[in-house]
């Protein structure tokens, strides 16, 4: 792909952009293609294109762009799944001598998209959606501070995904790992798009991130219920605070350091190339200087979500809570003095290398306080082994693991051995799955019958979470031992007889993970199926302590009739106690809210546009593109009427028909399900 | 439907309280300037801007000295721009501004210095022949 003439029509873009003469990726094209063909067909069928549009595209309404972000989740889950099980069945098959099926170069695509997809387009998006759904309601609030942003950023971040996905098909994606370092990622060494897919994903979806952090930080500081102060505030809100204070402070670092990566490619500049006064390494420090700060951004929603699993199941106050929320705290400012462990090997020197590899063991503490926590607040409680719980207490042990490999690399003479060895991806996949990914999957089963109003099959949920227990274990505990005997990370084939075998019991580990994402598919289709078994009438299914359960499930979409007024952290649990809970008020009032806006889905569309301009050099698109997003955002703002009053005479319809259901159930009778 | 009349602003604002549009109530919040305190900002800001094009262009300081000079009058402008155009002050009611102004000055500052630190232990260790004095 070097050195194509570019016309004015179509800049780079020829037929041949399109890898024809791939077999696996036209597969897997064309297996993306009828997905989407069969979606959009069904759609069509059952004729929902209008509340497609009208319900969901065009919505404001926090809950259901949360569910949005989760459903793109879970899609790319599936893609940067698929991209692990190429990885491993490629270097159990090509470990004795043969080539295996994947070529070099798309080998190289491949690691570099299953990084990138897993971090910014399955973990952020699920994180992100989490955080959506549950913090306004656990702080008693209607809606984001700025509803109209919060669709505008999901948007961005659908569009970078599309272009990752578009990378597919049309050109190639970056070969360079998922960080593109310089020189490498420089025009000189990658002259084809592929990085330029990667930086223009980066820099839409980044966008979306940085938004969405300031409406959420916006929104808890501003918005909580009357009496929630900030030490009253559910820990799910505290982390979800600290996290989008990490993105709001470190996602521009990126941006900056990945438009400095552009203009060295698009306009001959010498940011971080090998001649002419760059410097590659500068490129480094700063990408970290993010990346440090992003794992946090990642784990301390989820370390808010096992705090809630644990007290909720355990029927106990969260043990130590205020620690809890300073640890939280401390981790938040820590994360940025600790970035330049990621290259000790750089050559800093002895004493740089020392202050970083202490403040990285220092940033355990805090964590080690959190891990303490929980154990005591199920110590002495009545622990009920939900699936949420097992998602926690998997993620106990397991991120115990992680974090002690990851204090033993924080040691730099150990890490000079270590560095870029299947150690390391052994241990951050230890940290981001056994943390994170579990995280998400509580969090998933903990809040889905407050989302949509009945409960996910328990059966199958453990199936899943099994299958991606043991499954972990098996995929990587023989990375680490690969890692000890010396493989580094991204090897397209190895000739070595006795590496072989660790690399096939991962295979075998990936694919028990694989089952687990099957078992995961299943559990919500059954769950859908058999809704009405599961549904959950009180609004109220785990016996919950904080806000969000104060409300029917779904919430109606003010999510509370009345704002609660809070007195302690455990606020629902508190208003249970006093028998203050769901009781119908004598009298309405009017509720303030916002009315739902297209402009969001259409500037994500209009962002696709432009990237796919960009890394394609149609200039003219380009401009087109920018200028109609520059326009429609104007245009928007111009818009007054995007408020609205919903009648009292509609909220006691609403709320009616809910106390309706709870006096049912209370009777014992079969729930009424008039809906 | 419901367009309220603009005389209802107050009604409004204390319905939706913080729950929709925080910042759209006026009440206690950060003043939003007023025409002759953004006139004033844009002239130091220019003024601050023009300094260091007349220093580059007319030589008139020796180099050593046109860098720190230019970094200097930077900072000035930082803080130009943070009163005048994003309405920073002391008063109680901006605790949350100054905190994350704060945390902001914190991570800017770690970021910088930790670069610097960094990347010259680093050309020191692995390129002394470009660092001055170097062999």
């Amino acid at each position: 792909m070097s050195a194509v003439p570019e016309s004015f029509l179509f800049g780079k873009l020829t037929l041949d952009a399109v890898p024809w003469h791939e077999p696996i990726i036209m597969t897997a094209v064309a297996g993306m293609v009828l997905a989407a063909v069969t979606v959009l067909g069904l759609v069509t069928y059952f004729r929902l294109w209008k509340t497609l549009w009208n319900e969901w595209l065009t919505t404001v309404d926090h809950k259901r762009i949360g569910v949005m972000y989760i459903i793109l989740a879970m899609v790319m889950l599936l893609r940067g799944f698929a991209d692990a099980l190429m990885m491993r069945t490629q270097q159990a098959l090509a470990s004795t001598g043969g080539p295996g099926y994947l070529p070099p170069q798309h080998f190289d695509q491949i690691f570099t998209a299953h990084g990138v997809i897993m971090i910014f387009f399955m973990a952020m998006p699920f994180v992100v959606g989490l955080m959506n759904i549950v913090m306004p309601l656990q702080i008693g609030a209607r809606d984001v501070a700025f509803p109209y942003l919060n669709s505008v950023s999901f948007w961005l971040t659908v569009a970078g995904a599309v272009l990752v996905n578009i990378s597919l098909a049309v050109g190639e994606f970056a070969h360079t790992g998922w960080l593109a370092y310089p020189p490498l990622s420089e025009l000189h060494y990658s002259s084809g798009v592929g990085v330029d897919y990667y930086i223009w994903a980066l820099q839409i979806s980044g966008l979306g991130t940085l938004l969405s952090g300031v409406n959420l930080i916006t929104t808890i500081l501003t918005m909580r219920a009357p009496g929630m102060t900030m030490m009253r505030m559910p820990i799910f809100t505290w982390t979800t605070l600290c996290a989008n204070m990490l993105i709001v402070a470190a996602f521009p670092i990126l941006t900056v350091t990945l438009a400095m990566l552009g203009l060295d490619r698009y306009l001959g500049m010498h940011f971080f190339t090998n001649s002419d006064g760059g410097n590659a390494m500068m490129y480094v420090n700063l990408i970290w200087a993010w990346g440090h700060p992003e794992v946090y951004i990642l784990i301390l929603p989820a370390f808010g979500i096992y705090s809630e699993v644990i007290s909720t199941f355990s029927s106990k106050r969260l043990f130590g809570y205020t620690s809890m929320v300073y640890a939280t705290v401390c981790i938040t400012v820590l994360s940025f003095v600790v970035w330049l462990h990621h290259f000790f090997t750089m050559g800093s020197g002895a004493n740089v290398n020392a202050f970083f590899g202490i403040t990285t063991m220092v940033i355990s503490i805090p964590t080690g306080v959190k891990i303490f926590n929980w154990l005591f607040t199920m110590y002495r409680g009545r622990v009920r082994l939900e699936v949420p719980v097992l998602w926690t207490l998997g993620f106990i042990v397991t991120f115990v693991i992680g974090g002690m490999t990851g204090v033993l690399m924080a040691v730099p003479p150990a890490d000079f051995v270590l560095h870029n060895s299947l150690f390391l991806i052994a241990h951050f996949h230890n940290a981001i799955i056994g943390g994170v990914v579990f995280g998400c999957m509580a969090g998933l089963n903990y809040w889905f019958p407050k989302a949509f109003g009945f409960k996910l099959d328990p059966r199958l949920g453990k199936v899943s979470f099994w299958c991606w227990l043991v499954g972990f274990y098996i995929a990587f505990m023989p990375l680490y031992a690969l890692g000890l005997m010396g493989m580094t990370r991204r090897l397209d084939h190895v000739n070595n007889p006795v590496w072989h075998v660790y690399l096939v019991v991962a295979m075998v580990g990936a694919v028990l993970i694989f089952c687990g994402i099957i078992a995961q598919i299943a559990q919500i289709v059954v769950s859908i199926i058999n809704r009405d078994q599961l549904r959950d009438v009180t609004g109220d299914p785990w016996d919950g302590r904080t806000l969000e359960w104060a409300t029917s499930s779904p919430p109606p979409f003010y999510n509370f009739a009345r704002i609660p007024h809070v007195e302690s952290v455990d606020a629902f649990w508190e208003m249970k106690r006093a028998g203050r809970a769901s009781a119908p008020l004598p009298s309405y009032q009017r509720i303030h809210m916002p009315r739902n806006t297209g402009t969001g889905v259409i500037l994500g569309g209009l962002s696709v546009v432009l990237g796919f301009a960009l890394v394609w050099h149609i200039w003219w698109l380009a401009a087109l593109g920018f200028t109609a997003m520059v326009a429609l955002a104007i245009i928007h703002s111009f818009d007054e009427d995007r408020d609205y009053y919903v009648p009292p005479s509609e909220v006691a319809r609403i709320e009616g028909s809910y106390f309706e259901q709870l006096t049912a159930e209370n009777q014992n009778e079969r729930p009424s399900l008039a809906a | 439907m419901n367009v309220e009349a603009p005389g209802s602003r107050s009604a409004r604002a204390r319905i939706s309280g913080a729950a929709i549009h925080p910042g759209h109530g006026h009440h206690g919040e950060a003043s939003h300037g007023s025409v002759r305190s953004y006139l004033t900002g844009f002239a130091l800001s220019v003024v601050l801007t023009a300094i260091p094009f007349v220093l580059v262009m007319t030589h008139a300081l020796p180099a050593q000295s046109v860098v720190p000079t230019i970094i200097g009058l930077g900072l000035v402008q930082i803080i130009v721009h943070l009163i005048y155009f994003l309405h920073m002050n002391g008063s109680s009611s901006q605790v949350w501004n100054n905190a994350a102004f704060v945390f902001t000055l914190v991570v800017v500052g770690i970021l910088v210095c930790g670069s610097l630190w960094i990347m010259y232990h680093l050309n020191v260790n692995m390129m002394p022949g470009m660092m001055p004095g170097g062999q």
